[in-house]
């Protein structure tokens, strides 16, 4: 599940510039941007009101009521410890986001610095793309398992595992759309004018180059939400106790035989959610970079 | 090609020392004493001294890395602490298995990919098409190890088709390896799927575009050997260039499948490896995987060659 590497599908010339209004107005027309964002908005006002519509406490147990499938009083069912499964999946949803989301914020920050700095002072571009290199030759989520392994099961574990996978890639992505702005007619300009390289960077050649991080910054959350289940059922990620998608997904497993909801439900509100996050993504890249169709992850 | 072959081994050199380094660099973030983190709540200071030593942990840094290296050099990765055996001779012993399931999981992967992208692409824009790029984006966005959760429910427990893990090599029987690998592949399988379909599709979309497809339909050929003729030798190119990416995808989900199916190949080895805190073993498992992985891609780039005659000419790279 590597990151979109797009350096060879990306031509010179052909990264638009947002304009906020017309993007705006292209958006809204475009199918799958407009399913993806409803599917998204759902999930993210749900999990994020968990404390309020929750119908009890996560951890609460009530043995008397262990197993329950689901009916109209548990529409989730109840676990081995007769907790509402409703209320875990809510308050689960809540952490895989907010990994997610961290992620994609790590990745941002990071992403962008490392990648304007590799495209645009060739000198240490050398040095970064090979360190880059040599994190992509391996394998992403078995990279963020043993990086998540050496640090010790939590939940920063998880989101530091996760960003250092991920970075080196976006980085990429910014570093190719930098290398073609950089030498556009007008940067050469503002260069001849005399303004300093980092006014150039800054408000030349970044603004550029929002549309394919903004593309790549929805893939790296989906896959986010994805390999935070893989890490926290390998029980790598946060505690029992504060459960997220994958810590359900593993605790269901012991009872998949008599109570398969307690795998399936945690499973099928991953599988929305990234569904949203993919449809966001394939929406914001046709309106954005219309030359990038395929994503080569 | 002997010669391009050779250039991209000698380019794989420096690119392996940095990962090596970086897996060798793991340990480093363990918080705290390794040593004590491995012995577990139960060791006696004695073990983990004896832990400390065997690991060289006790050594300073620069020699620890020398040493690493030296012992590299020997094809040493170091001894497992689970399994007090070496870690090569372990991953090698298990690499078969994840090389059979991986190749199952590859074809299927090509053949079913192919077949939807091709189809989507020559019914453009109808209902076949449409259907074809929702599953393909259901696919892409499923866990597949909770797919694997949900097929052994429905093919083990419900209907009782399959067993639920295990793993019989397809030397032994070939029947019995297509019972135990079946499940594993198709999770594995079912990601790349969705991606493989998207690019076929896209990319088939782009070659029927183009004027020499015209040309051919109009002296008059059957569409058929347009569409397989002519049109599919230039759909394989951009898929040869993503087999590299699904093998490396392939085997990052290779640990959490198959320990949920209980087969005895490098991804479970390194998921008891990492319950029990065997960090040699996770070093050098990463180690292998990553430069197994750098090895295939020179493979893949070469057989690229073999399809695209315009690669061989310019030596690419």
């Amino acid at each position: 599940m590597a990151a979109v590497d797009a350096d060879s599908l990306r031509g010179p010339g052909l990264l638009e510039r947002l304009r906020p209004g017309r993007t705006a107005r292209r958006l809204m027309r475009n199918r799958a941007f407009v399913l993806g964002a409803i599917l998204l908005t759902v999930v993210a006002v749900v999990t994020l009101l968990a404390p309020w519509i929750s119908p009890s406490d996560p951890n609460r147990m009530a043995v008397r009521f262990r197993f329950r499938e689901p009916s109209w009083e548990y529409p989730f069912g109840t676990d081995n410890l007769g907790r509402n499964m409703v209320s875990r999946v809510l308050w689960g949803g809540r952490l895989s986001l907010e990994i997610g989301l961290w992620v994609v914020m790590l990745n941002a920050v990071f992403g962008v610095m490392l990648g304007a700095v590799s495209g645009y002072f060739r000198r240490l571009d050398g040095l970064l793309m090979r360190v880059a290199d040599a994190l992509m030759a391996f394998p992403s989520v078995l990279l963020a398992i043993g990086i998540a392994a050496a640090l010790g099961p939590s939940v920063t574990t998880v989101v530091i595992a996760l960003a250092v996978v991920y970075i080196p890639r976006t980085a990429r992505v910014l570093r190719a759309s930098v290398l073609v702005v950089r030498e556009l007619d007008y940067v050469q300009a503002a260069r001849a004018c005399g303004a300093s390289d980092l006014r150039i960077l800054l408000r030349h050649v970044l603004p550029n180059c929002m549309a394919p991080l903004i593309v790549q910054l929805s893939f790296v959350f989906a896959y986010a939400v994805l390999s935070e289940a893989v890490l926290s059922f390998l029980g790598l990620g946060a505690p029992p106790t504060t459960p997220s998608w994958g810590i359900l997904i593993a605790e269901g497993r012991s009872y998949i035989r008599e109570a398969t909801w307690l795998t399936a439900i945690p499973g099928a509100a991953i599988a929305v959610t990234v569904l949203g996050l993919n449809l966001l993504g394939d929406g914001l890249r046709d309106v954005l970079d219309p030359r990038l169709k395929v994503d080569a992850r | 090609m002997a010669r391009y072959t050779l250039k991209r081994l000698l380019q794989m050199i420096p690119l392996l020392l940095l990962v090596s380094l970086i897996s060798f660099g793991l340990i480093k973030l363990v918080p705290g004493d390794p040593a004590v983190v491995m012995g577990g709540s139960n060791a006696t200071p004695a073990e983990i001294e004896v832990i400390r030593r065997n690991l060289g942990l006790d050594q300073p840094l620069w020699q620890q890395l020398l040493s690493f290296y030296a012992n590299l050099a020997r094809g040493d990765l170091g001894r497992s602490l689970l399994l007090g055996q070496p870690v090569m001779e372990a991953l090698v012993e298990r690499t078969p298995v994840t090389l059979w399931i991986s190749l199952y999981s590859l074809i299927l992967t090509v053949v079913v990919g192919l077949v939807t992208g091709i189809v989507a692409a020559l019914r453009h824009n109808t209902w076949v098409d449409q259907a074809v790029s929702i599953l393909a984006l259901i696919g892409v966005s499923l866990p597949n190890f909770w797919l694997g959760l949900m097929m052994i429910v429905l093919f083990s427990v419900w209907l009782g088709w399959l067993p639920t893990g295990g793993y019989v090599a397809p030397s032994t029987s070939l029947v019995g390896f297509l019972q135990t690998a079946t499940m594993p592949a198709l999770s594995l399988a079912l990601l790349q799927i969705g991606l493989l379909t998207r690019i076929t599709r896209s990319t088939m979309l782009d070659v029927l575009g183009q004027d020499y497809i015209r040309t051919a339909r109009a002296k008059g050929l059957p569409e058929t050997v347009v569409v397989l003729k002519h049109a599919l030798a230039n759909v394989m190119i951009p898929v040869v260039t993503v087999i590299g990416l699904i093998l490396s995808v392939l085997l990052s989900g290779s640990v959490i499948i198959e320990t949920i199916f209980s087969v005895p190949g490098i991804g479970s080895l390194l998921g008891n490896a990492i319950l029990r805190r065997d960090y040699p073993m996770i070093q050098g498992g990463l180690l292998f995987v990553a430069a197994a992985l750098m090895l295939l891609n020179i493979v893949v780039d070469v057989l690229y060659g073999v399809f695209d005659p315009r690669v061989r000419v310019d030596g690419r790279g």
